[in-house]
């Protein structure tokens, strides 16, 4: 890009600042959503149905109302009239099954966890012993609980239309002919286990009326696609709704969604007359936050006796659970276009059926169709490797585009700007020590060890940054991928930058600190970062799908480059110069070739601010906003080493070592960056070893708690060794996006390196979590199979 | 209702609570003291955790009569004019994302520290298995505690 010439030069950009946010988290002075006290505020709790799917015959909210307390109960039946049908901003397909979907169940309950009545009373104790008394009569129906029984005849019914809710279809290249005659041609069912997000904020929302205006204080990642979502669907007119997001604790995709409970506390309160809150219960929140990943995959690919991949097919089943939430069915879309990876090929088919159960709906979690998309194609390319008696990276390397190649177009038509997978690689071997532990891998091997030690290996790339507006566009996603920032320029020089990034634990108000500082040569401690709050920024697209800096902060930029334009004119005025001769650097405004000649941009703000001498027809103001599309995806990389010891006896699986190498382009913060990197590491261990939501035949969800739903502790990971490697993005910053990097890597990381400890006793395949009883089960399996011991 | 004597970060209270309520609500609810979060009902995440006598406890898993002639430290009080060394080394390590662990942490890594002022890492790893974090992966976490010991132990020479 052209423009990066003009880039000043930078200071802050690198830095590893410490954070601005952390002062008020490390002593206590936070703003959770649960933490608000409104004047007559009440409490709101939910009776929930026990049932996966049902009938609702009657519900009796009467005795609930006359207990101790209690201000109001309300059954679905009462706010029929005007709760609507939450809304899935993704239909994509024309005849896609998008069905009804009440914040409260009326007539039906289709899994459980369901809301079916509300109390509304003085405490959240008397809320909470009110539901007892509320008497709720039920028809049981059918359970649907696996998603390929639910596409067979016969099968019950989720929802009058049927099981199916979309069948997404994509192809590219001539697959026939990959195939035909093909020397190798594997095929692997693959199972993405559901997941629960966990944040460790609970959602919590506050809804306070003030005649016909109403303010929602919510744990939220989504403010604007909030409050656009409660004027568009809920027949509140949008200039009278004011969202906040407050200190929210964690998101990872889970608070990416305009939930039952927020529709529910906006009209509750509206009809109580006073301020509701209602915090969920991590028992709640587990059963009723959306959930994640959920596919079967069936991946097939094909290639020439040297390793080289001629095709690909990919057959998806995916769980919607009960409804089709904010973008439920467009999860596995973002998927679609990352099997074919760091991967040349000349054929690719990819096909995801999305299907209804009985279950809690799934949506975006961390990630979000692209650790799905990456497991599968990482997890085969070891197939493929072993197949040929080859090593993994070995047969990456024969496959990947070479750095010299970029940009390239990929099988699925995304033009990949630049990467270099060789450089990544490398420097994660030698950190990691790979040909070492290969050899102490063989002698191990050879000594018949009943603790094997297996190295896993994952060369990811995904697509972040969303989004290019027309792509969204493209694939009937209902909203635009641009964000916006503002800059104010305060009359004593200071800075406030607002941003519609909406950020709940990834730094913004220090990154971006950083990027103005950098802009507008003002000192990082002068900055202000506001963000959260539909009041104080009016447009945004918030944060999820690692789009913040690679969009937001460009953003910023943007709007940094009108102060800086604006400013000039008022310097040149000042010091009766041309604009055109006057340069602006290190925060100064000065004449090329003289800078003794020069006014700083605090001097420029406060004439301009006094605007008693400003160019003829010139608005006081130096302010700006700027809006950001960006014209591709950005697409990080890198290469992700795993090593564990595998005890045969037990099937205790223990990380031995690991070793990231991404390549995130620019770098703002190395220490925010290393955080996030370190945790989507443990996110995605977690899904290899710990983590499954799992429910019963009946329907009953049984890890609601964190006793069983196992979320990694300190003691269950391993130290992680990170290191960047840097190819250029085409933004000005340079930056690609991180928040879903290590997520994505590391799941395949960890399972190829179990399967590379078990693989000589003939398993190829563990599926999710590999807990110790599974891995246990598996090995035992595979000695009754005759597999070598 | 019950009478409770309990003295919350050096400002004792006498506060008429029902017997099932919890110490955190009490904290919270009752006397304002909102840094100390919530986010589990089964103990397992350690967010809730303060200081009773000097000891960490799970403030979701004591009920407030139960604290009665108790001295409870949060959060809020564990700055003592300035930051405490484990504070400063929270910051320092970048050992917080979204920070609604942190207050736990803190009060978890202050009595690890108490107990043991010169833990190996994996002793580190061990005694906060019972506070839980999904932003962090733990491994700045781990730092910051270890940086808090080697101030400490620098500052008790």
């Amino acid at each position: 890009m052209t423009a990066t010439a003009e880039t000043p030069a930078t200071a802050e950009l690198g830095r590893a600042r410490r954070r601005k946010e952390d002062n008020r988290l490390i002593t206590g002075q936070t703003m959770w959503t649960d933490n608000i006290t409104l004047p007559g505020m009440l409490h709101m709790a939910f009776l929930r149905s026990p049932h996966a799917h049902a009938k609702i015959t009657s519900v009796d909210v009467s005795a609930a109302r006359t207990q101790p307390g209690v201000i109001a109960a309300f059954c679905g039946a009462d706010l029929a009239d005007e709760q609507g049908s939450l809304p899935c901003a993704w239909p994509v397909t024309e005849d896609i099954v998008i069905p009804a979907h009440p914040p409260m169940a009326t007539d039906e309950v289709r899994y459980v966890g369901e809301a079916v009545a509300a109390v509304v009373a003085r405490d959240k104790y008397a809320a909470a012993d009110a539901l007892a008394s509320i008497d709720v009569t039920y028809e049981p129906l059918p359970a649907v609980l696996d998603m390929r029984d639910a596409l067979k005849a016969g099968s019950p019914k989720v929802h009058e239309a049927g099981n199916k809710s979309y069948e997404w279809v994509f192809a590219n290249g001539d697959m026939d002919a990959a195939l035909h005659d093909a020397p190798i041609v594997i095929e692997r069912d693959y199972r993405q286990q559901r997941l629960i997000p966990c944040a460790m904020e609970p959602r919590s929302v506050v809804s306070a009326w003030v005649g016909d205006e109403v303010t929602l204080w919510s744990a939220t990642q989504i403010p604007h696609v909030l409050r656009f979502a409660i004027a568009a669907f809920f027949g509140i007119p949008e200039q009278n709704i004011r969202v906040i997001a407050p200190d929210v604790g964690g998101g990872f995709g889970s608070k990416l969604q305009v939930t039952a409970e927020e529709v529910l506390a906006v009209l509750i309160s509206r009809r109580v007359g006073r301020p509701v809150k209602w915090t969920e219960s991590r028992s709640e929140g587990n059963m009723t936050v959306h959930h994640g990943r959920d596919q079967w995959q069936r991946i097939k690919i094909a290639a020439d006796s040297d390793g080289r991949i001629r095709g690909l097919e990919v057959d998806l089943l995916a769980d919607m659970g009960a409804y089709l939430m904010l973008v439920t069915p467009g999860v596995p879309l973002l998927g679609a276009f990352m099997f074919p990876a760091i991967y040349k090929m000349d054929a690719y088919s990819f096909k995801c059926t999305g299907v209804f159960t009985t279950k809690m709906p799934t949506d975006a979690y961390r990630g979000a169709g692209r650790p799905e998309a990456t497991f599968a194609i990482e997890r085969i390319m070891d197939e493929l490797a072993a197949h040929l008696g080859v090593d993994p990276l070995e047969i990456r390397e024969r496959n990947w585009i070479k750095h010299e190649e970029f940009p390239y177009t990929s099988i699925c038509g995304l033009t990949y700007d630049s990467g270099n997978y060789e450089a990544a690689t490398a420097r994660a071997k030698e950190l990691l020590g790979y040909e070492n532990l290969r050899a102490e891998q063989e002698e191990r091997f050879a000594r018949a060890e009943s603790v094997r030690l297996g190295i896993g290996v994952s060369t990811y790339t995904e697509m972040c940054g969303l989004a290019p507006s027309r792509v969204l566009g493209s694939l009937s996603y209902g909203a635009g991928g641009w964000e916006h920032a503002s800059i104010r320029m305060l009359p004593t020089g200071k800075v406030e930058v607002v941003t519609g990034s909406s950020a709940h634990g990834q730094g913004h108000e220090t990154a971006w600190s950083q990027i103005v500082a950098d802009q507008l040569g003002v000192p990082f401690e002068d900055i202000r970062v506001l963000h959260g709050d539909t009041a104080i920024s009016h447009k945004g697209m918030d944060t999820y799908g690692s789009r913040s800096l690679a969009v937001g902060g460009m953003a910023v930029v943007g709007a940094c480059d009108k102060v800086i334009e604006k400013g000039k004119a008022v310097a040149a005025h000042m010091m009766e110069a041309s604009a055109d001769d006057l340069e602006f650097t290190g925060g100064r405004f000065q004449v090329r070739g003289d800078p003794e000649q020069g006014r700083s941009i605090q001097e420029v703000a406060l004439a301009t601010f006094a605007a008693h001498d400003l160019p003829a027809g010139m608005e006081p103001s130096l302010d700006s906003d700027a809006t950001y599309d960006p014209e591709n995806f950005s697409f990080p990389h890198g290469t992700h080493l795993c090593a564990v010891e595998v005890d045969t006896e037990t099937g205790m699986v223990k990380i031995r070592s690991y070793v990231a190498v991404d390549d995130i382009g620019k770098v703002v913060n190395p220490l925010i960056v290393d955080g996030q990197v370190h945790g989507g590491i443990a996110q995605g261990i977690g899904q290899a070893l710990y983590e499954e939501a799992v429910y019963d035949e009946a329907g009953n969800l049984l890890t609601t708690t964190l006793a069983d739903y196992l979320i990694p502790s300190a003691a269950d990971l391993p130290s992680y060794v990170t290191d960047r490697t840097e190819s250029p993005a085409d933004n000005r910053l340079g930056v690609k996006g991180v928040g879903e990097a290590g997520t994505i890597a590391s799941t395949p990381a960890v399972v190829n390196a179990i399967i590379d400890a078990l693989r000589p006793l003939g398993i190829n395949d563990i599926e999710m979590p590999c807990t110790p009883e599974r891995v246990w089960r598996a090995i035992e399996a595979a000695r009754a199979n005759g597999g070598a011991a | 209702m019950t009478q409770v004597n309990v003295t919350v970060d050096g400002v004792s209270y006498v506060d008429q609570v029902e017997p099932r309520l919890l110490l955190v609500h009490y904290l919270r609810d009752v006397l304002g003291k909102t840094g100390t979060p919530v986010g589990c009902d089964t103990s397992n995440c350690g967010a809730c955790t303060v200081l009773m006598d000097g000891v960490s406890v799970k403030s979701c898993s004591v009920l407030a009569v139960q604290a009665e002639g108790a001295e409870i430290t949060t959060i809020e009080g564990v700055a003592n004019g300035e930051w405490s060394p484990l504070q400063k080394a929270f910051k320092e390590e970048h050992a917080l994302q979204c920070g609604y662990c942190t207050p736990g942490m803190i009060l978890a890594s202050t009595d690890l520290l108490r107990d043991n002022p010169n833990p190996s890492e994996q002793q580190i790893r061990e005694g906060l298995e019972g506070n839980l974090c999904r932003c962090t992966g733990y491994e700045h976490i781990v730092r910051a505690v270890k940086r808090a010991a080697a101030v400490q132990a620098g500052a008790d020479q």
